[in-house]
């Protein structure tokens, strides 16, 4: 059986995915710069863990990690590296393939034992098929794609002692800020995402949609027309240009449908609409809509949701 | 200071996309566009050479049509262009346009090379860290805002859940989001100076890539097969007249999200 390398950023769903994949291709050795990897990598089933000592990792961005992980990936035969679709993912994924000079994927849903690996594209409206050719794959999982099923285990802990090159250490990390969302799950981690559009009419009536969604214990999301219109911060951007979602119910409240925002939300498993405008292209992918006004609909609806509680 | 931009042509992502029978993106037709990120670059690039002085350079591969992309980026107010076309560049992976990239940009000076977060086609967001590895210049990328003052280079990246500041000395690679401005649109009098503006061509030999290296000949990924996502049908649509949210609460009940 083949030995996966994957790289767990922290103990969050995605991690868990990541892992879950990878344990139906091969033994998962798993590498953690943290306590939360190490973690994640012991609840989801890695029999390798690869603890690297470097203080100074956090304090530069990406190419350290990508460096470290460079130097585990040549030590041996692996049959594949599997890194998480984020940010960091796509940055480390990139230097990765240069360093060993390699093919690889990104933002794969599916993986199989010959490296067949299935990938949205096009905003999600094409599904392609395909490999690295020479059967040795590197692949940035998509968020949300795999159930993520613990395993518990207790990984063989191996210390990786690294020391960065100059090249690894030209950008600082001068300051973290979180901007947080309240006490709301994060865009990429909601079960259930309550959205808003330009039919939400300004930042104000915003407070609307954030009600909605506190009622289900929701994220809020934004088309880019609502957060182009200053409705409502950018970071909660749903769509190409923002933040893809494929949460278990989405909400679409005065958002239209375009291509841009359906790039973000298709894949959800339930989709709702509610918008003036019966002609609207989301009406055409919810498996639920209401032809109507927002402040009409949603209010009753949290009628509805404050009965039932 | 002098500036490199990244653009690239891609079908217009308003428009239906699809691969061709070469399981290419299919760039046929007259739906080719500037890449939606690509502006936002060309405006970071044009306000620090507003700052700061020196040149703006406009980065680009892709067939003979992607003069039309050139043209739009040069009348916005870039000095010249750099097109890179060859026959033996289709089907190139990222691997492949990556050392093609590095290429072009070893046979220039430049302090700073700018681009898109990602492109609207292959979506990926991983080239200014690749062309970080080939080009050993620091790469700070997904930037929401973007200074440079004397060697310094210092960036807002921005992150699902709030940003990092990020800080390098030039030489540097970053890449946009379009948080960053607002792209000007190009003026008549852009438009007329474009069409004077110098437009380099270069071939894979002028570059000394090889072209068994890149191209389809290069590809170490290989796409089997593509087919179009199952529509989603549309499900139950009522219209509100006093009872949509209760309509719309029973329907969550059913599906135990109340």
């Amino acid at each position: 059986m083949s030995q996966i390398l994957v790289y767990v950023p922290d103990n969050s769903r995605h991690a868990g995915e990541i892992l879950t994949l990878a344990r139906s291709l091969g033994e998962v050795a798993a590498v953690a710069f943290n306590e939360e990897g190490a973690a994640a990598a012991a609840e989801y089933g890695a029999t390798t863990l690869y603890r690297v000592n470097e203080p100074q990792v956090d304090s530069y961005f990406a190419a350290p990690k990508a460096e470290a992980i460079t130097s585990i990936a040549q030590g041996q035969d692996w049959g594949g590296i599997l890194l998480p679709g984020s940010d960091e993912g796509k940055a480390i994924v990139g230097r990765l393939a240069v360093a060993l000079n390699r093919g690889f994927l990104t933002d794969i849903s599916t993986l199989d034992s010959d490296g067949v690996a299935r990938q949205d594209i096009f905003a999600g409206s094409r599904i392609v098929t395909s490999k690295v050719t020479d059967g040795f794959t590197i692949a940035t999982v998509k968020a949300g794609a795999v159930n993520a099923e613990p395993a518990p285990s207790t990984p063989s802990e191996e210390a990786v002692d690294v020391s960065l090159s100059d090249d690894a250490k030209k950008v600082s990390i001068v300051e973290t800020v979180d901007e947080p969302a309240g006490d709301r799950p994060g865009l990429t981690e909601a079960d259930v995402i309550i959205s808003g559009g330009r039919g939400v009419g300004s930042a104000d009536d915003f407070a609307l949609i954030e009600k909605v969604a506190d009622s289900f214990g929701a994220a809020v999301g934004a088309s880019r027309a609502a957060t182009d219109s200053g409705f409502y911060p950018h970071k909660f951007q749903v769509g190409q240009t923002g933040t893809t979602v494929s949460p278990q119910l989405y909400v679409a409240a005065g958002i239209s449908g375009a291509i841009q925002h359906r790039a973000g939300m298709q894949t959800s498993r339930v989709i709702v609409a509610v918008n003036k405008d019966s002609d609207a292209p989301i009406f055409s992918m919810a498996d639920f809509g209401v032809v109507g006004n927002l402040f009409d609909v949603l209010p009753q609806l949290l009628e509805e949701v404050e009965k039932r509680k | 200071m002098d500036i490199v931009v990244l653009v690239k042509q891609v079908p217009d992502s308003g428009l239906e996309r699809n691969l061709n029978a070469d399981k290419r993106v299919d760039r046929d037709g007259s739906n080719n566009v500037m890449g939606e990120l690509d502006e936002y670059a060309v405006e970071a690039a044009l306000q620090l050479k507003e700052k700061h002085d020196g040149s703006v350079t406009v980065l680009t591969i892709g067939p003979d049509q992607a003069t039309e992309t050139i043209r739009k980026v040069l009348a916005m107010g870039v000095d010249k262009a750099v097109h890179v076309s060859d026959e033996a560049i289709a089907g190139s992976d990222a691997l492949g346009t990556s050392s093609i990239l590095a290429a072009a940009l070893k046979r220039q000076d430049w302090d700073l090379v700018i681009a898109g977060a990602e492109s609207t086609d292959s979506g990926m967001g991983v080239m200014p860290h690749m062309l970080s590895a080939h080009t050993g210049a620091a790469a700070l990328t997904g930037a929401r805002s973007l200074e440079v003052d004397g060697q310094t280079v210092t960036v807002e990246h921005q992150r699902a859940n709030g940003y990092s500041k990020l800080e390098a000395q030039l030489p540097a690679i970053v890449s946009v989001w379009d948080t960053i401005n607002t792209p000007r649109y190009p003026s008549l009098k852009g438009i007329m100076a474009a069409k004077r503006k110098p437009i380099e061509s270069l071939s894979l030999e002028d570059l000394g890539v090889e072209a068994g290296t890149v191209g389809e000949a290069g590809a170490t990924n290989e796409v089997l097969s593509v087919e179009a996502r199952p529509e989603r049908s549309a499900g139950t649509i009522v219209t509100d007249e006093g009872e949509g949210g209760r309509a719309l609460a029973e329907f969550l009940v059913n599906e135990k999200f109340i």
